[in-house]
């Protein structure tokens, strides 16, 4: 019973992107899109199924389905492990998955490759599961290295622009560096326990007596890099904005809900791992802090509505990793939810008013929304404020919590991450102001055209708006549901021991002071003095360095790329020229030779019957000497 | 059963082997008639031939008498091909002086 739910839980989306690529032409473009709607709801039906009987019976399920490698002492299964967490990931998953799904029907109407879309976001959505619910790393490592190729699939998916298709490479390659950190982390995990499987490994920590902490700190600091690829985190932050490339739904559903948060679930499930590597916990925490802020810098001054989404989605996830450092990982796992929520709902939104601009990205050719476009104003708005922490919203509960326990732990850190949600708080806004406020600022022609989504669009914004909302209420600081149903996972005590005393409402009201204070500047200055951001050419000072995102990808392109680049075209020019001039050289002595052999085949017969017995002769002689 | 190598010792059959062989190879490199040279090579196969047999009756062993039955037959039928090869050869070349065969060469 189990084992089959599984497994339709698992193979519903693969079954719709078969159909959708073999037969999504035929069938025409909405059945298309329904069929890889409905095979993710089946999904989403039986994780559902699955969250009830695991919410009761509070026991794991695992699933081996057979063997997979098998040595003389190390053996992997191909399994599946359905517990608290990997439900939890799915539910959301499989959920906004579904959403999105619904969404893209309308979205994606116009576009002729409409069921090939449809077949990547199904794959993707089967190799998340597969990430998510594989009982052991291996598995982890093929959904890892799956959603990989769909997010570039999809983010290429307009592969007739060259630049997208340069987009689609570069987050390729990105997750490729993360990857080999995350492939080192399993072998040395794999070579110190002789166990992927999760289960085995946390009863094989848990009873040794003698650990090698320090291999088991270079391993956690390799899966963190394997991490920091997936997830968007310094040094490895710079692909998803420029994954924005993609069609939105794939922004909100990949690069902003579910993908990027693939590495918040692997340091989560491993948690066992990590608390026993202090150190690269700090720098998990230190790494987080400043993505938090060095990513809210960049999107405070940037005009395309997608890549500030795209900076705050990097922002965010600084703010979950400072909490997976401070070994808080229900908080995180509690950001990654209302994240996933308010985030989604974002980018939909966002989505929703480019398709009724045709297209157009830029903030400063926008404006005035809010009169036609009124229920994708309301969602946005319920969204920007829970994002930017304002009570009673979701992201309030979550950013919270991971502020509180920064104070708790390192107060530099807190300020960083304090400063990083007080920005939050004014580039939403500031997006929110310039898109829904004032008049429209765009051509005429757009203007007549301007409209509200149609339903299949709208309906899923409101789902998310009100998710986002309310999403705060599985983890209330005083009676968190959220922190119970996760305790099983985590060795050590959960969080909220922390008693709820003066420095604790302190706490809250600095951040939502903070938050109101973002909101009151971006007010003042796109409402009362109504500035539109300046023209790029315009654009001067410190806040070019930030539109040009502190100019890391022309840093890295001077450090890396022209490097490896000089680097080939040293091979190309000295080590292949002197290789081929060997081979070459062979070939040509062989064939002088053999040229000169030639001239010995003269074709009389006497002559080469007296070699023949010369020849036999010589061997004769040879072997009577050599006796 | 008397031993014809008690009367004629085995150092004899080898002398007179190697000589029929010498001869043979000697009239393969000189003579330039193929039939000679064919001839020749026939020799130089029985001197073999004529070892075989002598030292198949010194090692009381018939098997090498038996190798020659076989190494006749493969002679007889190599004759056979040889000279339809030299009758072919004297139709479109009008001789069978083995130097003529140069156009051959490829």
């Amino acid at each position: 019973m189990n084992t089959n739910l599984a497994l339709l839980l698992l193979l519903a989306p693969f079954l719709g992107f078969l159909f959708n690529i073999f037969f999504g032409k035929k069938i025409g473009k909405s059945a298309s899109g329904i069929i890889g709607t409905l095979t993710v709801a089946v999904s989403f039906v039986a994780t559902l199924v699955f969250f009830l009987q695991i919410n009761e019976t509070k026991e794991a399920v695992q699933i081996d389905l057979f063997n997979w490698i098998r040595t003389h002492n190390f053996r992997v299964n191909f399994g599946f492990l359905l517990d608290q967490l990997s439900i939890l990931w799915l539910l959301f998953v499989t959920g906004i998955g579904s959403l999105i799904h619904l969404y893209s029907i309308s979205y994606m109407h116009d576009d002729e490759n409409m069921h090939k879309f449809f077949a990547y976001l199904n794959l993707f959505i089967f190799f998340m599961i597969t990430l998510v619910i594989g009982s052991n790393l291996l598995v982890l490592f093929i959904g890892w290295e799956g959603v990989g190729l769909c997010s570039y699939l999809l983010i290429g998916f307009w592969h007739k622009n060259q630049e997208y298709n340069d987009a689609a490479k570069k987050a390729f390659i990105m997750n490729r560096i993360g990857d080999l950190g995350l492939l080192i982390g399993i072998f040395i995990i794999g070579s110190l326990f002789s166990t992927l499987d999760y289960t085995t490994l946390k009863t094989a920590i848990a009873t040794s007596g003698n650990l090698d902490i320090t291999m088991i700190s270079i391993a956690a600091f390799a899966l963190f890099i394997g991490a920091c690829g997936k997830s968007a985190q310094i040094p490895l932050y710079t692909w998803l904005p420029d994954a924005m490339a993609g069609p939105t739904p794939v922004s909100a559903l990949i690069h902003a809900a579910t993908m990027v948060t693939a590495g918040i679930f692997m340091i989560t499930r491993l948690n066992y791992v990590f608390d026993l590597a202090p150190e690269v916990q700090n720098i998990i925490a230190i790494v987080g802090a400043v993505t938090s802020l060095v990513a809210a810098t960049i999107a405070l001054v940037q005009t395309d509505i997608k890549k500030v989404l795209a900076y705050s989605t990097v922002s965010q996830l600084g703010l979950m990793f400072l909490a997976l450092g401070f070994g808080a990982y229900e908080i995180a796992v509690f950001h990654v939810i209302t994240h996933a929520f308010f985030k989604a709902c974002l980018f939909l939104g966002s989505g929703s008013v480019i398709h009724a601009l045709h297209g157009e990205q830029d903030m400063r050719r926008m404006g005035g929304l809010k009169k036609v476009m009124g229920i994708t104003f309301i969602t946005f708005l319920l969204s920007s404020l829970a994002i930017s922490g304002i009570p009673p919203f979701s992201g309030f509960f979550s950013k919270d919590e991971i502020l509180m326990t920064a104070y708790h732990n390192n107060i530099a850190l807190w300020v960083i991450a304090s400063l990083a949600s007080l920005m939050t708080a004014f580039y939403m806004f500031r997006l929110l102001y310039l898109t829904f406020f004032k008049e429209f600022r765009g051509t005429e022609h757009q203007k007549s055209h301007l409209h509200e989504s149609p339903g299949l669009i709208t309906f899923p914004l409101i789902v998310l708006a009100i998710l986002a909302t309310i999403g705060g209420l599985i983890s209330l600081p005083t009676n968190s549901w959220l922190n119970g149903y996760l305790a099983p996972l985590f060795s050590k005590e959960a969080h909220e021991a922390h008693h709820f005393g003066t420095t604790e409402y302190a706490l809250m009201a600095v951040a939502v002071l903070g938050g109101i204070i973002g909101i009151t500047i971006a007010f003042v200055k796109y409402i009362k003095q109504n500035q539109v951001p300046a023209e790029d050419a315009e654009i001067t000072g410190f806040s070019k360095v930030l539109y040009n995102k502190y100019y890391v990808d022309e840093i890295y392109n001077v450090i890396f790329v022209n490097s490896i680049n000089s680097l080939s075209g040293f091979f190309r020019d000295y080590i292949e020229t002197s290789l081929s001039a060997v081979v070459f050289g062979l070939g040509k002595v062989t064939n002088e030779l053999s040229y000169q052999g030639k001239k010995l085949q003269t074709g009389s017969i006497g002559f080469y019957l007296f070699v023949f017995v010369l020849g036999l002769s010589a061997i004769l002689t040879y072997l009577f000497l050599a006796q | 059963m008397t031993n014809i190598l008690n009367e004629i010792g085995i150092e004899n059959y080898i002398f007179l082997s190697v000589i029929l062989f010498c001869i043979g190879v000697f009239g393969v490199l000189y003579r330039r008639n193929a039939i000679i040279v064919f001839m020749s090579i026939e020799i130089m196969l029985n001197a073999v031939n004529l070892l075989f047999v002598a030292f198949s009756t010194y090692h009381q062993d018939a098997q090498g008498q038996i190798f020659v039955f076989f190494s006749m037959a493969v002679a007889a039928a190599e004759v056979a091909v040889g000279l339809a090869i030299l009758v072919s050869i004297f139709r479109n070349l009008g001789s069978i002086d083995i130097n003529n065969l140069k156009n051959l060469k490829g």
